[in-house]
């Protein structure tokens, strides 16, 4: 067995732009669910959106800047239509709500009869949307190898690629921190308890639900850009399973902590792969095929998931003292 | 037993010249409802023609259980709707205002069933009540200096109410680890926190252990000293008797009779609609635990029974 390559594997997936979008994703999912208790059941719906509105805009010619900010834009617009009718009501209503709404856009995107803007089932082919994107590396092209890595530097699953994604990725971090230890975040914290509570106390609790879904969508949005630059805008690409991956990574790192939808992304995506590789060494192809393999991996970090939540769950990084106070 | 001797306030006082009568006009009124109404579905759950809260007194709002008191509470306070009806707060109408904005305009109440925030730190509880905090804005919570300054007045605002209501030393714990009674005297500290000119409780002592009874109602009348409305509804008849200026008594939606404590727990219509004849009487008092008292308690128990059933018939006819 080559312990070198699959050591070389796993740890590629610590820093690739894939575990980067599913970090930030889950970053944005931790402003809902983590701070303020909003159960967004469609982060993958934001992504989609971000996604489309960057590959579209750079499509029709338009910077990799001007692609962001249409994403972005209708991420808010997104976030917006969705809270209005349901943030004045119960928690559960926006889950339902939100599914149905991701799996809206995910539906629409693909059908036949958008095909002229979205591609339709087949999507929007990288070489396409990405020329945008990689009109802004500085670097010279070509390929770079770092220790057991190669990658190119600019063109698709890039250098240049992974260091914005982890940039932002820090940066979300840090504006995360900020705002968890800022009045702010205590009003958002206080809703998660309890809103009436909070209601009783003069805040304008519809108002701060309503930032708090566009923000967390907007860093979905983000995650969409990334998660579709190394590769095509596909729509079932970002369907419900990716939705309850963000959920599983974030569960896993510990909701309500700063770093801990980073370190979920990481583990969840290395152990995914170590378990994969090994397995397709280890196994023969008569006992196991690769798509077989492919499945029993998920199995295995289900299973491992499963332990996790049931004797650790407030996640790796979570707050023991704050779980164990019984809510209600 | 005699009711009024036990206190008598200024606030009290002021009181002299009004109506014995649901609906009285006060000399000072801080709330004034006029034909609130709320049904839910087909049942009235409230059905107040006109109601008076005189400014600077403590208030109370009793009445049997599904009365309409809390939902009452509900609709003046803004978390819930009613099908019609307006009232005023300081003279400035807050009929159909959402709940935030009611408590920003100085009206702010706490709930039957506590609502502590529990994994936040009983510091954390009491700084979310306090208004004008510029790092609730999201922008501005991004730069700490902006907000850093009111963020330390608050903190000592709050250190100085959690002194009072003797919760300093748990400043730092998870409200959620507090006991009922601690989260009561937390909940009435954070509603202080926000600076209103009144106060709604409901069911202030509902909860809590005879030995903090007294504390509370201390800290009640305090409030009051100190120029606050407080409106309460409560259960406990000692309570009312011992600090309220003015009773209200509610009944199936309606008020039915208002007047000082003393004399509404001895009307003939709020006995029979809510106190009971033995009202006065200590239940817990062991002397009552004999076959005798029982059996006779049963015998006039049976007795109104039997009278009521007789009215119904007559009513009936």
């Amino acid at each position: 067995m080559d312990w070198t390559r699959i050591l070389a594997n796993v740890v590629g997936e610590f820093f690739s732009p894939l575990t980067a979008a599913y970090a930030i994703a889950a970053i944005g999912l931790n402003i809902h669910f983590g701070l303020t208790g909003l159960l967004n059941m469609g982060q993958a719906g934001f992504m989609l959106i971000g996604a489309y509105g960057f590959a579209i805009t750079t499509l029709a010619g338009g910077s990799a800047l001007a692609g962001i900010l249409v994403g972005l834009v209708a991420a808010v617009v997104f976030s917006l239509i969705l809270g209005m009718p349901t943030l004045r009501l119960r928690g559960d209503y926006l889950a339902i709500v939100t599914i149905a709404a991701a799996e809206i856009v995910r539906l629409i995107a693909r059908s036949t009869s958008m095909t002229w803007l979205t591609g339709g089932n087949a999507g929007i082919a990288g070489d396409g949307f990405k020329n945008a994107f990689h009109e802004t590396c500085p670097f010279p092209s070509g390929n770079t190898t770092v220790l057991w890595w190669t990658y190119p530097n600019c063109y698709s699953n890039s250098w240049w690629l992974r260091i914005v994604a982890w940039v932002l990725v820090g940066l979300f971090c840090l504006l995360v921190w900020r705002l968890m230890r800022s009045p702010w975040g205590r009003v958002l914290k206080g809703i998660r308890e309890d809103e009436d509570a909070v209601r009783s106390l003069g805040k304008n609790v519809y108002s701060y639900k309503m930032q708090a879904l566009v923000l967390g969508g907007v860093l979905g949005a983000i995650a969409g850009i990334i998660y579709v630059l190394p590769q095509a805008v596909q729509a079932d690409s970002m369907g419900r399973p990716t939705t309850f991956f963000v959920w599983t990574l974030l569960l896993l790192g510990g909701a309500a902590t700063v770093f801990g939808p980073v370190l979920g992304s990481v583990l969840l995506w290395a152990v995914l792969m170590l378990i994969r590789s090994v397995m397709r060494d280890v196994i023969p192809m008569s006992v196991l095929s690769s798509e077989q393999i492919e499945a029993f991996s998920f199995i295995t970090v289900g299973v491992t998931l499963m332990l996790l939540v049931i004797f650790r769950p407030q996640g790796i990084l979570g707050d023991k003292k704050e779980l164990a106070i019984n809510v209600r | 037993m005699s009711a009024d001797a036990t206190h008598q306030s200024p606030a009290a006082a002021a009181f002299a010249d009004v109506e014995h009568k649901p609906g009285a006009k006060k000399p000072d009124p801080i709330l004034v409802a006029d034909g609130v109404h709320r049904a839910f579905g087909g049942m009235v759950a409230v059905d107040v023609e006109h109601l008076e809260i005189q400014r600077g007194a403590i208030t109370a709002l009793i009445g049997p259980n599904g009365a309409g008191k809390t939902t009452l509470f509900n609709l003046l306070t803004g978390f819930d709707k009613p099908d019609k009806g307006s009232w005023s707060f300081d003279g400035k109408s807050l009929a159909g205002v959402p709940a935030g904005k009611v408590a920003r305009a100085g009206m702010v109440r706490t709930f039957q069933l506590t609502k502590a925030l529990s994994r936040m730190t009983v510091l954390d509880n009491m700084r979310l009540g306090a208004p004008r905090q510029p790092g609730e804005n999201l922008l501005t919570a991004l730069v700490p200096p902006l907000w850093r300054r009111r963020e330390a007045e608050i903190t000592e605002m709050a250190d100085a109410l959690l002194a009072r209501f003797k919760l300093d030393a748990k400043r730092q714990d998870f409200a959620g680890s507090l006991s009922g009674g601690q989260r009561k005297l937390l909940e009435m500290a954070r509603a202080l926190m926000n600076g209103p000119q009144m106060i709604m409780l409901d069911e202030p002592m509902a909860g809590v252990n005879p030995a903090l009874t007294q504390s509370l109602l201390g800290h009640i009348q305090a409030l009051r000293d100190d120029g606050m409305t407080v409106l309460f509804v409560e259960h406990d008849m000692h309570m009312v008797r011992h600090i309220s200026d003015w009773v209200i008594v509610m009944a199936e939606g309606r008020i039915v009779a208002e007047g000082p404590p003393g004399e509404v727990m001895s009307d003939q219509a709020v006995i029979d609609a809510y106190l009971g004849a033995h009202h006065d009487t200590d239940l817990g008092d062991d002397s009552l635990l004999s076959d005798e008292v029982a059996d006779q308690l049963e015998r006039e128990a049976e007795q109104e029974q039997a009278e009521r059933e007789a009215e119904n018939e007559e009513g009936g006819r």
